[in-house]
């Protein structure tokens, strides 16, 4: 680790900057990944801004999914998975020993790529993070939260007449969508997804990416994902990743137009990956 | 293919009819190997139910019993004390007179006594206690034959066998046949077999103190074990860290569940009852012994299961912010909990059917008494098979075969709870 490199905050955490857009959410330095002797990331440098979609690309295996779950520190459930380096939310590092992992995660949400709903009604899907974490204090805060969650998820017309039922006895989109409601639902600051849409047909994934958009007003995105039109279509930053390297970073119309990188020229006109 | 080439060779039809027919062979030999354990298991219950059937029905003979004040109640004041001091042998042996008077002799007295099962003066001595009132009266009263008398009338001991290979004199043989032309015996059904303990007469022997151990003694291997299990289970699969040392520890649990189970008895003998000094004979050592015996029944059982839930499971409750704990106790648990207890229930109709490590404990022992708590001497199921399969009477055969069905009941309906409850929990989630 080394401080000395990684650029002052401006904002004080919490408080409120000039132009809150481009206020820097998360801030990484220097991140190592090592899967026991692999290294799956070598000194990545980002930064995140709040309340844009990030849109992460790259070939299978470049480490991007693992970039992401660095973020709300899932990786330190893998066996053999060492981080190293600076990962900062809000200007406070979340790699700090004393730091409570089910807070991070708390303030850190995770959609994932295959939708994965809890065996239990839809009800309890969504009811389940605020209830862990004390979110209402009786059954009818816990209700309304709920159904808030739902509607943000775009998914309460369709299902408010059956939130009794099971959420594995969804279509593959409502399951996704109600994982983001899942998601919403302890108010997170930040939403990670990873390859939300790749189970999904093309329908289901339009309303996804609509969703991923108005969620934006609310939320810091971090998304991976392998289509290079839904990274263009959702995204206001765009960060390649190559063999476990950030190679290129910045606008996504920038990197989309007219990247500086050649290899980033080559994956996103397709003459590899 | 055995010969790659011929089949080329062949016209397409031809490769299409043999493929059709080496398929209706392999069916065929699926439904041979499935015929073949559906006769034999036929056969098993079969012969068992057929052996058991003896039980269902015991001759009982009809006895005009003068009730004696001065017989039944010597001091004269109906109090218990009172009728506890009477005699009870010698009205039944008086009555048993008056039927056949032409009995003389001490011998052929003694000899016509041997027809009445010993258990017919306590069935006597029970019903005046619970009706007082009849003392003074005529009454008919039915007592239960001996094992001999029963086996002659249930045809297992005939007549035409020379008499010093029967344990039936034919004088009894006669006397007998004069009683049923008499119209005075009759079949009762036998609901001693599921309501008494054990006893050394087999008209008398009853399953009951054997059922009761066996529960007992299951009672305290669940309480044991499960929880033990599926702690261990829970804590291996899903919180130890991968190393040499947990590696150690499974390897050593897939043996433990090699064991043989007299081994366990061993142990019971030589730690809980050597060098705990617990009781000998009862069934919270035969418990504990079993409950060794499942644990790792139950721990492999329990880590299947639990890493049958798919790992997408535990990423959501951790990805909404659930502590490890939490995520294993909310989603992965309730998942797994059909697996868990299937494997459970597999485990503990085992501990039921086991015998050799209850021997080691002294479980074998001969006990009428009717155990009402685990430290209270008593014996299992298979134990009490085994007892009355050894025994020389003749009348145990069928006692040890209707224990069989009685345990076969048992394990019937345990494993159809282990059903129940895996599609309860199925249909569930």
């Amino acid at each position: 680790m080394n401080s000395t490199e990684i650029s002052p905050i401006v904002d004080p955490p919490g408080g409120v900057g000039e132009d809150h857009r481009m206020k820097t959410k998360i801030q990484i330095r220097n991140l190592d990944v090592h899967y026991g002797d692999k290294q799956a990331l070598a000194d990545v440098a980002l930064d995140i801004r709040a309340n844009e979609v990030t849109a992460l690309i790259g070939p299978s295996g470049c480490g991007k999914s693992t970039f992401l779950r660095c973020l709300n520190r899932m990786n330190d459930v893998v066996p053999g998975c060492e981080v190293a380096g600076v990962v900062r939310l809000d200007g406070a590092d979340i790699y700090d020993p004393n730091l409570d992992v089910v807070k991070l995660r708390a303030r850190v949400g995770m959609v994932f790529q295959k939708p994965n709903p809890f065996p239990k009604s839809i009800f309890e899907n969504v009811a389940y993070g605020p209830r862990i974490h004390g979110l209402a204090r009786n059954r009818e805060e816990l209700d309304d939260l709920v159904r808030q969650s739902l509607k943000k998820a775009g998914l309460l017309e369709e299902v408010e007449n059956r939130l009794e039922e099971p959420g594995t006895s969804l279509s593959g989109g409502q399951q996704q969508r109600l994982c983001i409601a899942r998601a919403i639902a302890v108010s997170p600051e930040v939403i990670l997804m990873d390859e939300p849409c790749s189970a999904l047909d093309p329908i289901a994934t339009a309303r996804v990416e609509q969703l991923i958009d108005e969620l934006r007003e609310q939320f810091t995105i971090v998304i991976v994902t392998h289509s290079m039109q839904q990274a263009a279509r959702v995204s206001q930053q765009t960060a390649f990743f190559h063999l476990g390297v950030l190679i290129e970073e910045g606008e996504t119309e920038k990197i989309f137009t007219n990247p500086s990188n050649q290899r980033t020229q080559d994956y996103i006109t397709g003459r590899f990956g | 293919m055995t010969n790659p080439e011929k089949p080329l060779e062949m016209q397409p039809d031809e490769r299409l009819a043999r493929r059709y027919r080496s398929e209706r062979i392999f069916r065929a030999c699926g439904l041979i190997a499935i015929g073949f354990a559906l006769s034999a298991l036929v056969v098993l219950f079969g012969t068992t139910l057929f052996q058991a059937s003896g039980v269902l029905t015991q001759p009982y003979l009809e006895l005009d019993i003068a009730f004696d004040p001065a017989e039944f109640d010597p001091l004269g004041d109906g109090s218990e004390q009172s009728l506890a001091a009477g005699n009870y042998a010698k009205p039944l042996r008086k009555a048993i007179r008056s039927l056949l008077p032409e009995v003389k002799g001490r011998r052929e007295k003694r000899s016509l006594n041997r027809l009445l099962s010993a258990g017919a003066e306590y069935d006597l001595r029970a019903f005046v206690a619970a009706h007082p009132d009849v003392i003074g009266t005529e009454q008919v009263f039915s007592v239960p034959l001996s094992e001999i008398a029963g086996l002659y009338l249930s045809g297992e001991v005939r007549a035409d066998v020379v008499e010093a290979d029967r344990r039936i004199s034919n004088r009894q043989i006669a006397w007998l046949d004069a009683l049923v032309a008499q119209g005075r015996i009759e079949e009762k059904w036998n609901t001693r077999f599921l309501t008494d303990g054990d006893s050394r007469e087999p008209e008398l022997a009853g399953v009951q103190g054997a059922i009761r151990g066996s529960i007992l003694t299951l009672l305290v291997t669940f309480v044991l074990s499960f929880p033990v299990g599926l702690a261990a289970a829970i804590y291996l699969e899903e919180f130890a860290a991968q190393n040499r040392f947990t590696d150690l520890v499974e390897v050593n649990i897939n043996n433990l569940a090699a064991v043989p189970s007299i081994v366990f008895g061993l142990l019971g003998l030589s730690v809980f009852l050597n060098v705990f000094g617990m009781p000998r004979s009862a069934p919270v050592v035969g418990g504990l012994v079993l409950a060794l015996m499942t644990l790792p029944t139950i721990i492999i059982a329990g880590r299947a299961a639990l890493s049958a839930v798919p790992p997408s499971i535990r990423e959501a409750a951790l990805g909404v912010g659930a502590s490890p704990t939490q995520a294993v106790l909310h989603h992965v648990v309730p998942q797994a909990l059909p697996g868990i207890l299937t494997g459970t229930i597999i485990g503990m109709s085992r501990a039921l059917g086991e015998t050799a490590p209850l021997l080691m404990v002294g479980m074998v022992a001969f006990i009428v008494d009717l155990p009402t708590e685990p430290t209270d001497p008593s014996t299992v199921l298979p134990v009490q098979i085994y007892l009355w399969s050894e025994a020389p009477e003749r009348g145990f055969v069928e006692k040890a075969a209707a224990a069989i069905v009685v345990l076969l009941g048992f394990l019937i309906a345990m494993n159809a709870g282990a059903v129940w409850v895996r599609r309860r929990f199925e249909t569930r989630s």
